[in-house]
């Protein structure tokens, strides 16, 4: 079995190896360094470590002042309070004069858990999309974090990376990939239905694609961190070998993930019958307090019933099987 | 050319430019142009010819609808042709309605939502310090402004940070969009806030150059913690019938008002 880490303790140690070879960035953090982990830099470079207090529309201004100066500069926070409270500071200050800034989001999504729907935001991702230049990226696991932290020092604009609480499984053994924007990463080939994910869904994927199987039906798994820019080819791809995608995202089903996924597969010519994309992830509600096993059950992130959803449009006659 | 000069001339591109703009903020332009004038044409360390050089003096336009008189200052200074002027706001145009680094030449920072450029003025001044770098960083607020929440999260960090590189000027006018600041929304007292949040306070009427010099200088040789000079200054000042009358915040002159204010402008200066 896997080990399991949080992809923000992967930020944590990720910023503090790079700091070995990177001498030119800061972290900003607004009094949550113990929960974002930056801490685990703070202790190793605490000259370059910036807290900001409780204030996150401030550090976001004082990332960019910064950025102006030449600087690289990571600002942390809950994904609710860095992209939902500061989502104006990043749109203006930020993006639109393409300032060299990484807001790094932790806390993202349900599996926050037990602090319930205030702090579980299901808003990042279509928030960040929608500003223009902001490279949007969603890890599955603590190695891609790395990876995608390695990508956004060296990119030069802003970046967002969501980031998670809950210890996930490491499926990339370490060091054992690098992402650049739009990279996707096929894990599982198939023939009949593409799984695409953002975020943790290694296993509920690993899970659907066996019982499918059973029932006939072989799943292609896409891990697609990159929700700006999504990797259009991937898309194409999945559609004209499959013919049908389905969206995996922690996040609220509008305007997220399986959103820019069906932005891009509405413009792709398709002869057959049927919808072309199923998204699951949270379907217009706020969450609740739970434990993250609970939280996904309740909001219907279970392999049966992402199973219903898709024998119900592949193999409906298949449905009794289950 | 000396700084009343200066800021004379500025008065005019700043009624031209909204003139042929046919919108924009001559009001609040006019207020803190004589605090431009001096910082632009005495206190910063700027090099027209360089503008983005590593070590110049930043400024931060935080009221960033006052852009006509930022675009004058650099204009006179050489950091684009002035005749750009009649182009502000225009599709063609680098002159935005609010300042873009990206667009025009000597512009620090973007701004224009109200409360985040004094953030961002923060970072250029904690930037110096942790780079141990000598420039200074000047912001200018406005009163309207300093109702958004965010610039009293920055005043706590610059003073938190003893950003004593960094001087704010309060463009205190009195007047905002919806009327008097007194009847929108009271900040009073403003010297008294901005001290309770550990800046050095100064107070000063922002039309005299003297003043405005000698409470730079006190900026400059505090050490330790931030500076605010707060600047009592006439909204629209200048042009007798702008001044005071907060519904020239957002208003351009129409033909006959335009060449009745540059009158003005020449008789007086």
């Amino acid at each position: 079995m896997a080990d399991l880490k949080a992809t923000r303790d992967a930020y944590g140690e990720g910023l503090a190896e790079l700091a070995k070879e990177y001498s030119n960035f800061y972290v900003l953090d607004a009094d949550l360094a113990k929960a974002t982990k930056t801490i685990t830099f703070k202790k190793q470079y605490p000259d370059r470590f910036i807290d900001c207090g409780i204030a996150e529309g401030n550090m976001i201004g004082v990332a960019a002042g910064l950025a102006t100066c030449g600087n690289i500069v990571f600002a942390s926070s809950f994904s609710m309070f860095a992209a939902g409270r500061a989502f104006e500071q990043i749109r203006n200050t930020v993006a639109y004069p393409h300032l060299n800034v990484k807001i790094v989001g932790t806390h993202s999504g349900l599996t926050v858990g037990e602090d319930g729907a205030t702090h579980q935001c299901l808003e990042d991702l279509g928030l960040m999309r929608t500003i223009p230049g902001m490279i949007v990226i969603n890890p599955s696991d603590a190695t891609q974090m790395k990876a995608a932290l390695r990508f956004a020092v060296e990119h030069d604009g802003p970046v967002y990376i969501r980031g998670g609480r809950l210890a996930v499984p490491v499926v990339y053994p370490e060091g054992s990939i690098t992402y650049t924007a739009g990279q996707s990463y096929r894990i599982a080939e198939g023939n009949d239905v593409t799984l695409m994910f953002c975020g943790h869904f290694h296993e509920l994927t690993a899970q659907i694609r066996e019982k499918l199987a059973e029932l006939g039906i072989s799943c292609r798994v896409v891990d697609m961190p990159s929700v700006k820019p999504v990797d259009r080819k991937a898309v194409e791809d999945a559609l004209t070998d499959t013919g049908l995608i389905v969206t995996f995202e922690d996040h609220n089903i509008n305007g997220g993930f399986g959103s820019a996924i069906c932005e891009v597969a509405c413009e792709i010519p398709c002869t057959r019958q049927g919808p072309s994309v199923i998204r699951i992830g949270v379907e217009d509600s706020f969450g609740k307090s739970g434990t993250p096993a609970e939280l996904m059950e309740k909001y219907g992130f279970t392999v049966d019933a992402v199973c219903r959803k898709i024998l119900a449009v592949k193999a409906p006659e298949k449905l009794n099987q289950l | 050319m000396n700084t009343e000069s200066m800021a004379l001339e500025m008065r005019k591109l700043i009624l031209t430019s909204v003139y042929h703009a046919k919108s924009g903020h001559p009001g609040g332009s006019l207020s803190c142009t004589d605090i431009l004038a001096v910082l632009y044409n005495e206190e910063m360390k700027i090099d027209p010819t360089d503008p983005k050089k590593a070590d110049r003096d930043r400024l931060v336009l935080s009221k960033g609808h006052a852009a006509p008189a930022l675009y004058a200052a650099l204009a006179l200074k050489g950091f684009f042709p002035k005749e750009d002027m009649v182009s502000l706001r225009k599709i063609y145009s680098h002159l935005e309605g609010h300042p873009s680094m990206k667009s025009t030449p000597g512009v620090d920072i973007s701004t224009g939502s109200l409360g985040q450029g004094i953030s961002a003025a923060c970072g250029m001044a904690l930037s110096a310090k942790l780079r141990k770098e000598d420039y200074r960083v000047y912001a200018v607020l406005g009163d309207g402004e300093i109702e958004e929440g965010q610039v009293w999260e920055a005043m706590m960090f610059a003073a938190h940070y003893k950003l004593d590189n960094l001087c704010v000027f309060v463009d205190l006018n009195g007047l905002q969009i919806d009327g008097a600041t007194k009847e929108v929304m009271g900040s009073d007292p403003v010297p008294d806030k901005m001290r309770a949040f550990g800046l050095n306070v100064i107070e000063i009427d922002g039309h005299d150059y003297d003043a405005i010099r000698g409470a730079l200088k006190v900026a400059r040789e505090t050490k330790g913690k931030p500076t605010c000079i707060v600047a009592n200054t006439v909204k629209g000042k200048g042009v007798s019938f702008m001044e005071n009358q907060c519904d020239w915040h957002g208003t351009a002159p129409k033909q006959a008002e335009y060449e009745l204010a540059m009158k003005e402008l020449e008789q007086n200066g």
